[in-house]
Parts: structure tokens; sequence; C-alpha cells
């Protein structure tokens, strides 16, 4: 599995094509030496072979028969353990001179040059066999030359260097190969530390930064521009947080202002009906706070910075206390209240925010439901997720509707006239983002059903990072 | 009672300041951190209110720097930031109640007076027995009993009782309830609370010609024998 992903990475593909470059080039240069040694030496071979049929076919045209036999002769006697080979025979392969003693019978005659072997057979003095090359050339009546020269040397020669190509272009691939694997685990693995890293910082915790090797690479760089990125989004989402508390100290007060000297106005009015009209507008003053509270929460909420607020806890005992809070008011609307909770499922998160967020949904279930309605509220948990889960048998909310429910200020056409903000729902999908949950609407027919999904393995991740 | 108020906003200061004042309190004000710090220091006071944001030294720094001295004065904090961690940090810091701008003033009063009284109850002895009129309750035994009758309480119910009981005569908010009784920090959107209170009214008021279990107006309820 590792493997198959080490394969898959890009630095490895790049390895690959570098890999095959690199081979190819070497196989090139290769060639090159290959054609400039043994290319050369052969074209010698042949070069000297040729001049001397040149000299041989002049002495004969100047002197005839006798003469190029006196020569072949003179030549074989100058320098009888030579690399030269002669040998001139009749028209029955008969030997005139030369220095082998017969015409070589395993030879293969390539482009008017003749390969054949020494060897004990043809007279040749040395004792193992060698590669020898020839040109023969007939001479008027039947009368054959044969003119060549033991390569012996030059064959090793090139035997050598072709198993030095082998070989090194053996070497060459498996370093490639080796290097490649080197190069793309050692980028993957900086590839990686910077993937782990974002992904954490994703979750919420900002203050990660990318570790940097000191090494000034270009990963270094990345690392160090990321790190100077995260830094100003850090930044700005103080100033953002900033400007919020701002609004929280500077506007919320004389708000509050407002509200309390309707309040001490409370206190001094005599008369019944101004002291319901002046309670009416602390209420008012109250929601209106309440909404600017709301709204400030959420903001804060989606910077995504309380994750260090979490511990775990026993989500089926806020399960139960929540329950059993609510129970009373949904009795008062002689509704059906039912609850169905696993018990010891523990959660990582932020306790109150939970609860909050459960208690929304139980106030709203009450509230859209008419009397002797049915509130169900189950939670259940296997391997991988808890469900948390909130149904009952109102209003609801038609399809369309259920994406823009989420939405700050948004109600449904048909609760319009029923109390609320509108924040309430998004203030729960505020929560849920931060525990990086999934909320659910369906038809619970009639009426809805609303379904919280917490990953147990996500929130035990956040608990080790 | 001498109350210390550190805050720097004028407007909030001055509605602390003459409120206090005309529950009869000798109040003390500063608008300055390190001023209020050194006032803290200097005099004795019953409780001291103070405000997290300051010029020259956040609020959390004075009580921290009393506390250090040893100075045990209930404190409440005031902020404009809600937020739950917010709260955990300044209790944490040595605050013994917090409380979020917007506040209501009776809210504020509600909490000092539960401060003030615990401020001057040294070394707490284990109460075992509640009463309040011929409301009795045993809290080993956990039994309620109202002119010697018994009365079925749910946990929770016996639990409310308990905290009205224990600051009888005191106002007590639906948000102080919440916090004391439920133990959690949230704002309910409906009145959850008051179907509670009335619950248990049904069962220790209502066959009963004296009430002891009223609503307070804009702030909360009480437990009192004088109604």
């Amino acid at each position: 599995m590792k493997i198959l992903n080490l394969l898959r990475t890009s630095t490895f593909q790049l390895a690959v094509m570098y890999m095959v470059l690199f081979a190819t080039s070497v196989f090139i240069l290769m060639g090159f030496i290959y054609w400039a040694t043994a290319g050369y030496m052969s074209s010698q071979t042949d070069e000297t072979i040729e001049a001397e049929i040149i000299g041989l076919a002049e002495q004969y045209q100047r002197q005839g028969l006798n003469g190029l036999i006196s020569v072949i002769r003179e030549r074989v006697a100058r320098d009888p353990n030579g690399k030269s080979i002669y040998l001139f025979t009749a028209r029955d392969f008969i030997k005139l001179a030369g220095n082998i003693s017969k015409w070589p019978e395993d030879g293969e005659v390539q482009d008017g040059w003749l390969n054949f072997t020494l060897d004990e057979g043809l007279g040749w003095p040395t004792a193992e066999s060698r590669p020898a090359r020839a040109r023969i050339f007939i001479v008027p009546g039947g009368l054959r030359l044969l003119v060549g020269r033991d390569v012996n040397d030059f064959m090793a020669v090139k035997e050598l260097v072709e198993r030095a190509i082998n070989f090194g272009m053996a070497i060459t691939f498996a370093l490639a190969m080796f290097g490649g694997i080197m190069m793309s685990r050692s980028t993957s693995k900086r590839v990686e530390l910077i993937n782990q890293t974002s992904q954490n910082i994703m979750r919420g915790n900002l203050s990660l930064r990318i570790p940097d090797r000191g090494t000034n690479d270009e990963f270094d760089q990345l690392a160090r521009n990321l790190n100077e990125m995260l830094d100003r989004i850090v930044h700005l989402m103080e100033g953002v947080r900033h400007v919020s508390d701002n609004i929280a100290h500077d506007l919320r007060t004389p708000l509050t202002r407002l509200r309390n000297q309707l309040e001490n106005t409370l206190l001094t009015v005599d008369r019944e009906q101004d002291r319901e009209q002046v309670g009416k507008s602390v209420a008012e003053a109250d929601q209106l706070l309440a909404t600017f509270n709301a709204l400030l929460r959420i903001a804060r909420l989606e910077v995504g910075d309380k994750v260090s607020n979490f511990k775990t806890f026993d989500l089926s005992g806020l399960a139960q206390d929540a329950a059993e809070l609510y129970e009373a008011l949904a009795e008062d609307k002689q509704q059906k209240f039912s609850i169905m909770i696993e018990p010891d499922v523990a959660i990582m998160g932020d306790r109150d925010l939970l609860f909050q967020t459960l208690c929304n949904l139980i106030d709203n279930a009450i509230k859209y439901t008419p009397e002797d309605g049915e509130i169900d509220i189950s939670l259940t948990s296997n391997q991988n997720e808890t469900f948390l889960s909130v149904a009952d048998s109102g209003i609801g909310i038609p399809e369309e509707e259920r994406e823009r429910v989420f939405q700050r200020f948004y109600r449904v056409a048909k609760s319009r006239s029923l109390p609320g903000n509108g924040l309430g729902l998004s203030l729960v999908l505020a929560v849920m983002d931060l525990h990086q949950g999934k909320i659910t609407l369906t038809d619970n027919e009639p009426g809805l059903r609303i379904e919280l999904q917490f990953p147990k393995q996500a929130m035990a991740l956040e608990q080790k990072s | 009672m001498r109350i210390l108020v550190i805050e720097d906003d004028k407007d909030v200061a001055a509605y602390l300041v003459n409120g206090l004042k005309e529950n009869d309190n000798v109040v003390d004000h500063s608008a300055d951190g390190k001023e209020g710090l050194l006032l803290a220091a200097s005099e004795t006071y019953d409780v001291m209110i103070i405000d997290r944001m300051l010029p020259s030294m956040d609020g959390l720094s004075i009580i921290k720097t009393i506390r250090a001295t040893g100075n045990q004065t209930p404190v409440l904090i005031l902020s404009a930031l809600g937020d739950v961690d917010d709260r955990v940090e300044g209790l944490r810091g040595g605050g013994d109640d917090y409380l979020t701008k917007p506040f209501s003033y009776n809210e504020l009063l509600a909490r000092l007076e539960v401060l003030m009284r615990r401020g001057s109850k040294n070394g707490s002895e284990k109460v075992t027995h509640l009463s309040v009129a011929d409301l009795e309750m045993d809290l080993l035994a956990r039994t309620v009993k109202r002119n010697s009758e018994k009365i079925d309480l749910q946990p929770r119910e016996f639990r409310l009782l308990e905290y009205l009981m224990k600051h009888a005569g005191q106002v007590v908010t639906r948000t102080m309830l919440l916090e004391q009784v439920w133990d959690y920090h949230f704002d309910p959107q409906t009145n959850v609370i008051d179907v509670h209170i009335s619950r248990l009214r049904s069962k220790i008021d209502k066959d009963f010609p004296k009430q002891l279990l009223q609503t307070v107006r804009g702030a909360g309820y009480i437990l009192s024998e004088d109604s």
C-alpha cells in the first residue's frame, strides 16, 4: 500500500522520467565510445588489409605470379608470428604460399569480407584459436589470394567495451532507480509533513506551523511562505475578532444602557398600563441583545479556534440532561416525549456548546410541533460514528428550504409568525462544523428529523494533536 | 456594604454606582486599571466588581495580583466577552462569578447578594438541614417536608429547591439556576426554567395558604417566608 502510494507521487514519476532520460543519454554516450573505439579499430584493420591487397595486386601486375608468391613468402618470413595472414592457392585450393596451411572452411562471408577462426587445423602457430578477418582476391586463372589479419586483440577490446557498456547501463539503471526512490521518499516525506500540518491547521489548530529544516531549499521556502501566509491569516482573524470584540464592547454597552434605563423607568412608572408598555420595551431590547449576542457567538465559532476548549465528556448524560430540562415543557403542550439514549457514549467536544445545540433543536421541535404531537430524542453510536437525533411530528421544513435554514436570519415561511430570530440553526451548524460533525435534515412524515453525526476517529485525532 | 467598582465605561459605571448607592452601599469607583488595583490593595471591601477590558491594566491581572497578596474579597467579573472559555478563564483567574455585558441590574444584584453572603459565611460547616418557614429539607435523608407533610420530589426538583432554600430571601435569576442546578452555561431561548419552577411550586405551595416561592418580575425567583 505504502509502495503504491510512493509510486503514485509526482516526485517518483519525475524520478522515473529522469531515470529514463539519464539512461538514454548514458546509452548514447556509451554508443559513441563504442563506435569511437571498436569501430575505429575495425576500420583500421580493414584499411590495413585493403592496403596490403592493393600492394600485392601491384606486385602481381608488375612481376606476375612468381613475383606475388615471392613477396608473400618474404612477408611471412619477415614476421612469422605477426598479425597478418596470407594464403595463396591454386585453382583446387592447393597452397602455393602463405602462413596458414589450408583454406578456412568455417568462415562466413559478409560484404566481401570473410570472418573465420584461426586454429591448429589451419596450421596457425599459436595454440588457442583466434578470430580473424580476411579479404579474398581472385587472381585471373582461378587462383585465390586470401589476405587477412588476426583480430583477436581487437575482439577482446570490443568485448571489453561491450561488457563495460552493459555493466554501465545496469549500474546506471540501478543508481537512477535507487536515487529516484530516495529522492521521492525524502520529498514526499516533506510534502506529507506539509499536508499533515495543513490538515491539522484546517481543523482549527491555527497555532501550528510547518517545520523549517533550515536548509533554505525550495521546500523551506514553501514552508516559510505558507507559515507567513498563516501568520497573516491569524493576524487578519485577530483583526476580525478584535472588531467583533469591539462591537461587543462598544455597541452592546449602549444597548444595555438603553435597556437598563427602561428597566429603571419601570420602577418609577405608576400606571399599570405604562408599566406594561415599558415592560414590553425591555423585553424587546432583551430580544435585540440576544440576537446580537447570538450573531457574535456564531461569528466567533466560525473562526474555529475553540478546539482548545474540547474535553471528553459523557454525551449520554448531556442528552439526558437536555431531555429532562425540556420534557416538562413538552408535557405542558401535551406532547409525547420519548427518549432512547444509549448509555456511556463519550465524545470529545465543547460540553456547553453541544448542550446549547441540543437545546436549540429540542426547543425548535417543541415549538413547531402542535399539541398532542410527538418528540423523539435518540442517541446511538457504532464503531465510527455517534448519532444524536431529534425528531418531531410538527410542521416540518419543505425540502427546497432545508439548505437555507442554516443561513443567518432565514426563517421558514410557515413559521414566521412564531417567535424566533432565525439564528438557532446557524448556531447549530457552526457548532457542528467545529466538531467536524454533519447535520442531516429529513422528512419525519410528518415533521422534521434532524440528525447530528459525530465522527469518532476525527475526535480521537483531535485529542492527539 | 463597601463595594469597589473598576469600570472604564462612564455610563455603565454611573449606572452601577448610582444603583448600588441607592441600595445603601458605600461605593468606590475607578476607571483605570492601575488606580483600581491601588484601591483594591489598600482598602477593605466586601465585594469588588471588575471589568475585564480596562486602560493601563486588564481586569484579570488585577484579580491575579490581589489574590497573590492573599486578599480573598469576592470578585464579580464584568465582561463583554461572553464565551464560555472567557468565563472559564475569568473564574480560573481568581474571579468568583462572571457576568457578561449586557447584564440586567437585577441579575447583577442577585449575584452580588450571593457573593457577599458567601464572603461573610466563613468556614462553612457542612449543612445537613435547611428550613424556610414550615418547609424543611433534610439533605442527608434527601427528604422534604412542609408542615410535617412529606413531599415527593424528583432528583432535579430536589436540587432546585435545595439551591433556592440555601439562598432563601435572595433573588435567584434563571441563569443562576441553569448554572448552579443544571450545571450548563447556556442561553435558553424559551423560559424553560419557568416550567420547572411552576412544577416545584405546585408541589410545595399549592396546598398551603402561604406561598413561599415567588416570581420577581424582570429578575427571577425568591424563596422567602415573608411575602
